[in-house]
């Protein structure tokens, strides 16, 4: 426990160094989850920069998706869901009593491990959450968001000429996208994946991971994956979890190279899994 | 077993044992799969079976009820007979009130005219051996119809001394005896018209006089016991719809409402498992228990009118309120959680969450529970026995305050009539009513959730 608190803060402190002094968004300390009474969180500490690709990875069940959850509050919506421990957003507590969730939500966005598009048509998809945030004031300013909203998503060239037809009508891939671009469509800080390219097929996957990289330059992203090609292919650093504990966390060449922890080596190594 | 499945080349015999083992086994799952289906299929025909036979029977019984047997007949208004004075019109410095008074005095004197007479000079012209026995061959036409000819003159003074050609309803015992639904080689003692009557409804039947014309009077007449021929549902059904309306009004936002609140809002506790429990048991609770209620609460605590709507629609309300709930939760949780996280992660609250995305999607579902709930509430009996819904009550109500019955008891009650031989068929024809009620309630609740229905 100690142990990774240690190495969680050498971890950071080394990535400062190497990266001239990235800007901190995001910090957990010490957070843990109980589902009831079992605890499926035991007390994980991570610092999150701005402007980089986070990546989880971790055996199925380990607790990626509920740490990843913490990170915006949607655990909040499941039942007999208890969330200590200290999580920040800029500095400050986003479990503060003060603090307005749903302006929250529209900080830290989220996309999902199924596609989940409204069924609505696709234009309602990106103009909900600018209209319910009042990101715009007319029609035509609506118009503007959900047109640079699905240009940034890669999408905007195959669906331009049927913004009125139902969004759950595209494909696999084309909903995900869809649903990236209805998250940066209320201009989040952090957007939060969770295992996005779960349900999708090897092209529409490599969309998926080239629109990835091109968000990072504007957002900060965590992603789950259970897919360690993907962490490499993706993000700058990556967070190992195993049973509940942050194991190790580091530069993701570093992970794949030269874990400091055995069970990280043991996991892509493909000893378990 | 992997390894023992990748074991390369299995003998040959081995693999001819296996493969005859495997058809054996292969024959047996066909033949279940077959069996299963018969079984399957019997059941449909079976039950769809049982349903055209109640349907062919019904109609068979109600639909010559549509058509009744009619007296078209020339009516001259006598003016020897009818002897009344002009029609008041306001003299000057009279006031409303004494205008009003003489209005009555005159109504009074038009009501008090040989109608009758009218009537039987009507149908003598027709059969001139009758005129020897006035007093029978009213027994033609029924009796009520004496008070169209006296509306006709109040409505229209000037129709005295005039002649009008109109359409005079037959007695319920000369349509029973024109439909052949009475024995007709019974010896007279058991027929329920003299002799001579049977005769000249026969004559005046086959000279085209008497002739089966589509009965109006079945859908614009409260019930009637004095001149049976003109009882009809109009009453019945008016009950129905105002405590159709209640229901709808009452019971269908209650239940969303409480099965939204149950469903999103409430927290998972002892509590709420309690009310869901008896939530259930409340559906289950047999009809006639919410008669009692309605009878012990709404009249004897509130007072409110015995036999009226506003009291059916209550308890109807009460009855249908937990099939709402019930219908509207599984409705609510069949809504993929999808939505709900889409709509959360992107900022909306939870009320924002329902309004927009979860109640939209949950509607068509919800309007086809309701709509089931309804058409259950209209064609319930039992609580409204209770009531005294099941008087006799010989108008429409005006509002949900007046007495009334409503279709499923106007059924019972005809059905109970001791002129079995006429109401066998309007019995039918008002359950071939309340069914197309009911049948165009359901298939209006299949357009809805066509119309509303989204794929998700
Ligand atoms: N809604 C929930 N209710 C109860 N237990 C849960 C719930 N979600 C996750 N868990 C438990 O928490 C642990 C971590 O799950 P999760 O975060 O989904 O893992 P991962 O995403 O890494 O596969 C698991 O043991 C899982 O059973
Ligand atoms: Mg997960």
């Amino acid at each position: 426990m100690e142990n990774d608190v240690m190495r969680a803060s050498l971890a950071s402190a080394e990535a400062a160094q190497n990266n001239h002094t990235p800007e901190l968004k995001m910090s957990a300390r010490d957070v843990r989850v109980f589902y009831g009474e079992s605890e499926a969180l035991h007390g994980v500490d991570l610092d999150i920069y701005a402007n980089e690709v986070l990546a989880f990875i971790g055996p199925s069940g380990c607790g990626k998706s509920t740490f990843l959850r913490c990170l915006n509050r949607m655990n909040d919506t499941i039942d007999g869901c208890r969330v200590t421990g200290r999580i920040e957003l800029d500095g400050e507590d986003i479990y503060d009593r003060r603090l307005d969730v749903v302006l929250l939500r529209a900080r830290v966005g989220m996309v999902f491990q199924k596609p989940n598009p409204f069924p609505k048509s696709i234009y309602e998809n990106i103009a909900y959450g600018p209209r319910l945030h009042g990101l715009a004031e007319s029609r035509a300013e609506l118009d503007e968001i959900v047109q640079r909203s699905l240009t940034r998503a890669g999408l905007w060239d195959e669906v331009k000429d049927r913004l009125d037809q139902p969004g759950t009508g595209l494909s696999g891939g084309q909903q995900q996208r869809l649903c990236i671009a209805r998250a940066i469509a209320v201009s989040p800080e952090v957007i939060l994946m969770d295992e996005p390219c779960s349900a999708l097929d090897p092209i529409a996957t490599a969309k998926v991971e080239q629109l990835i990289t091109e968000l990072s330059e504007s957002y900060t992203i965590v992603i789950v994956t259970h897919n360690m090609q993907q962490a490499a292919r993706i993000s700058k650093r990556t967070a190992f979890f195993h049973l509940g504990n942050l194991v190790e966390v580091d530069e993701t060449t570093k992970i794949f190279t030269t874990p400091s922890d055995s069970r990280t080596e043991d996991y892509i190594t493909g000893r378990f899994g | 077993m992997d390894i023992q499945q990748a074991q390369p080349n299995p003998p040959a015999a081995a693999s001819d044992k296996r493969r005859v083992r495997v058809e054996k086994s292969l024959q047996r799952r066909h033949r279940a799969e077959r069996r299963f289906r018969f079984i399957g299929m019997s059941a449909v025909v079976f039950g769809l079976g049982m349903v055209a036979l109640l349907f062919i029977s019904i109609l068979a019984k109600g639909l010559p009820a549509f058509w009744q047997a009619t007296v078209v007949t020339e009516v001259y208004f006598d003016p020897e007979i009818i002897r009344v004075d002009p029609r008041p019109v306001a003299q000057p410095g009279e006031s409303p009130a004494q205008l009003r008074e003489r209005e009555m005095a005159w109504q009074t004197q038009v009501t008090m005219v040989n109608w009758n007479r009218i009537l039987e000079d009507s149908l003598i012209a027709h059969l001139p051996e009758a005129a020897s026995a006035r007093p029978r061959v009213r027994q033609l036409v029924t009796s009520g119809e004496r008070f169209k000819l006296r509306d006709m003159v109040v409505e229209n003074p000037g129709l005295i001394g005039q002649r009008a050609q109109l359409k005079l309803l037959a007695d319920a015992n000369v349509d029973v005896w024109l439909k052949g639904n009475i024995d007709r080689s019974l010896p007279d003692a058991q027929q329920q018209l003299p002799p001579e009557v049977r005769a000249w409804a026969d004559q005046l039947y086959e000279r085209g006089v008497i002739q089966m014309r589509f009965s109006t009077t079945l859908f614009v007449n409260p019930d009637s016991r004095g001149s049976l021929a003109s009882a009809g549902l109009a009453g019945a059904f008016v009950g129905s719809l105002y405590m159709m309306l209640i229901v709808i009004l009452l019971a269908v936002p209650v239940g969303v409402a409480s099965a939204v609140y149950l469903e999103e809002f409430a927290p998972r506790n002892r509590f709420t498992d309690l009310i869901e429990v008896n939530i259930n048991n409340l559906a289950a609770v047999p009809s006639i228990i919410f008669g009692l209620l309605g009878a012990a609460v709404f009249i004897n605590w509130f007072g409110m009118p015995l036999s009226a709507p506003i009291v059916g629609g209550l308890v109807l309300s009460l009855m249908t309120l937990p099939t709402v709930i019930i219908a509207t939760r599984s409705t609510l949780k069949a809504i993929p959680p999808s939505i709900r996280q889409a709509a959360l992660g992107i900022g909306a609250s939870k009320v924002q969450t329902i309004l927009h995305h979860v109640l939209p999607l949950a509607l068509p579902g919800i309007l086809t529970g309701a709509i089931i709930g309804v058409a259950q509430a209209i064609g319930e009996t039992a609580p409204l026995l209770l009531i005294g819904m099941s008087a006799f009550v010989a108008a429409i109500p005006g509002t949900p305050f007046d007495q009334s019955t409503a279709l499923p008891v106007q059924i019972y009650l005809w059905q109970g009539n001791e002129l079995r031989n006429f109401f066998e068929a309007r019995t039918s024809a008002a359950i071939i009513v309340l069914l197309a009620l009911m049948l165009s309630l359901n298939a209006f609740a299949i357009w809805l959730r066509k119309r509303f229905e989204k794929r998700w």
